[in-house]
């Protein structure tokens, strides 16, 4: 395959940046998105070009690393992680536009790097269980029914990628939140912790810059890992009863 | 800050304002549709009249009405802060987008929308509750009673097309409007079930698509009868 790229480049946070067309050529049709701009970036080092940046790390679709809002579409047009993402998705012949998440919380570094680290203040701030250490407890010693440890796991699954933001209109992270307060809220062990961590997790969130909720419901269409919004309505029924009935004054 | 104005601070807590004044709106829709839909009864507006003064001078029906003005004050106010806020959440807009993909129009343009409701109630506030209020009115005796004959006030609007055409416009507006919004206020308020949600959904769009359409439908007979 031939391609046209028309890729976002910004030297740094304070360059203010612009598109750059670039063609790739004998792409093929099972490489990964990422292993394609590979092809991309060794050309452009044995021309003496600075490659384009852009963040990876697993390539197996399980760290969340990889980001890029390919075509109009946070991680392209599939509901994948860009990683996972093959040639074969794209035609001979077709302009690709790639460009970085888009969101206040989410700076762009370089080119298509953007700095996520705003999540990770948000798990700072209440995405842990208290546990004490000590001799390793026996499996199962806490019953937990399996329907309640699905949906557990089924909100633990986030990845972290920051794809619900880039898809909402107005990068909001509540499904990304959401899934992690749901995640401890469902099970036993989540319970010390559960008014402070709702109440703290959204402070944090909204400190970072993130926008509210419309229930555009775009962000569980786009999230690779298919994180459902009835996380959101948890979220929220978590933080409304945590601020009448905590002792947080 | 206290945690009452901490949380309504919040982006959760503006979503929660605007969820319940517009669940509040909807349900005055219902109750504004019932009385409207009198305007239609081949009785020369007699019961419209009636019902018109009765609840004027109900005061139940006045403090729900101030208590009404207020909510639609809270919900306008709260969603110009939302909006830009989210705005300010996304200063550099994506070159290409297909958010048509992933979500509604309706959902993606809530504050457009609004806006253009906002524009209609005011042209439809200038035009009868002002004029019902403070304008002269000319009476109708019924049972050796005197009523304000509203009725004639707006026999007389719609029989002007203009007039006419910008309440079916805005009526399709609020039909848009209501299509997001009416299930959005649930889920903001957490109430999503597998069991009642699928039916709020249904009953949502049920709701945006036959209460516009009726409102709409005043006029356009009042019309028609004008002829
Ligand atoms: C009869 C009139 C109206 C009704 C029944 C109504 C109803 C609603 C409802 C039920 C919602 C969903 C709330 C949620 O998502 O939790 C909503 C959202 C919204 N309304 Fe209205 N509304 C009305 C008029 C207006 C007006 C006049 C404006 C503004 C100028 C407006 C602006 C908005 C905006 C911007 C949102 C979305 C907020 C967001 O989530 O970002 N509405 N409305
Ligand atoms: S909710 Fe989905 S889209 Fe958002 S960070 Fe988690 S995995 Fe990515
Ligand atoms: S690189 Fe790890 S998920 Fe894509």
């Amino acid at each position: 395959m031939n391609l046209t790229l028309k890729i976002w480049r910004q030297k740094n946070k304070s360059d203010k940046g612009g598109f750059k067309d670039y063609k790739v050529s004998d792409v093929s049709k099972d490489m990964s998105f990422l292993e394609m701009l590979d092809v991309l970036n060794e050309q452009l080092s044995e021309k003496g070009e600075d490659p384009v940046h852009f963040d990876h790390d697993c390539r197996e679709g399980i760290c969340g690393m990889c980001s890029l809002y390919i075509n109009g579409k946070p991680h392209g047009p599939l509901q994948t992680t860009t990683c996972q993402l093959h040639m074969r998705s794209f035609n001979d012949g077709e302009t690709i536009t790639i460009e970085p998440w888009r969101a206040t919380a989410f700076p762009v570094m370089k080119d298509l790097v953007v700095d996520r680290s705003s999540f990770d203040r948000i798990m700072q701030a209440g995405g842990y269980v208290s546990v004490n250490t000590g001799g390793v407890p026996d499996a199962n010693e806490i019953p937990i029914p399996k329907r309640i440890a699905d949906e557990a796991f089924d909100a633990a699954t986030c990845i972290g990628c920051g794809a619900c933001v880039a898809a909402c209109k107005n990068a909001s992270a509540m499904l990304f939140t959401s899934a992690k307060i749901s995640q401890l809220a469902l099970l036993p062990q989540g319970q010390v912790e559960r008014k402070e961590r709702a109440e703290r997790m959204i402070a944090q969130m909204d400190a970072e810059g993130f926008g509210a909720c419309t229930n555009t419901g775009a962000c569980s269409i786009e999230c690779p890992k298919g994180i459902s919004l009835t996380n959101i309505a948890r979220m929220n029924r978590e933080y409304f009863s945590a601020v009448v009935s905590s002792e947080n004054v | 800050m206290s945690w009452v104005t901490k949380t309504l601070n919040s982006t959760l807590g503006k979503k929660l304002l605007m969820a319940l004044t517009g669940l509040f709106l909807i349900l005055f829709l219902v109750v504004h549709l019932a009385g409207n839909l009198q305007l239609l009864l081949p009785d020369e507006g007699e019961s419209f009249n009636i019902y018109a003064q009765t609840m004027a001078n109900n005061p139940i029906i006045r403090v729900v009405s101030i208590g009404n003005f207020a909510f639609i004050l809270i919900h306008v106010i709260w969603s110009i802060l939302l909006t830009r806020a989210n705005k300010k959440a996304r200063p550099v807009n994506y070159a290409v987008s297909k958010a048509g993909t992933n979500s509604t129009w309706a959902s993606r343009n809530m504050g457009i929308l609004g806006t253009v409701i906002l524009l209609f109630l005011i042209i439809h506030l200038r035009g009868f509750w002002y004029e019902f209020k403070f304008g002269e009115i000319p009476t109708a005796v019924y049972d050796g009673v005197t009523y304000k004959n509203v009725f004639l006030i707006i026999a007389e609007a719609y029989s002007n097309i203009a007039y006419v055409a910008v309440y079916v416009v805005a009526m399709a507006f609020l039909a848009f409007h209501l299509s997001h919004g009416f299930a959005s206020a649930f889920q903001t308020l957490g109430l999503n079930h597998v069991k009642y949600s699928p039916l709020i959904q249904k009953v949502g769009i049920g709701f945006a698509i036959i209460v516009p359409a009726l409102f709409a439908l005043i006029p356009i007979v009042m019309y028609i009868q004008s002829l």
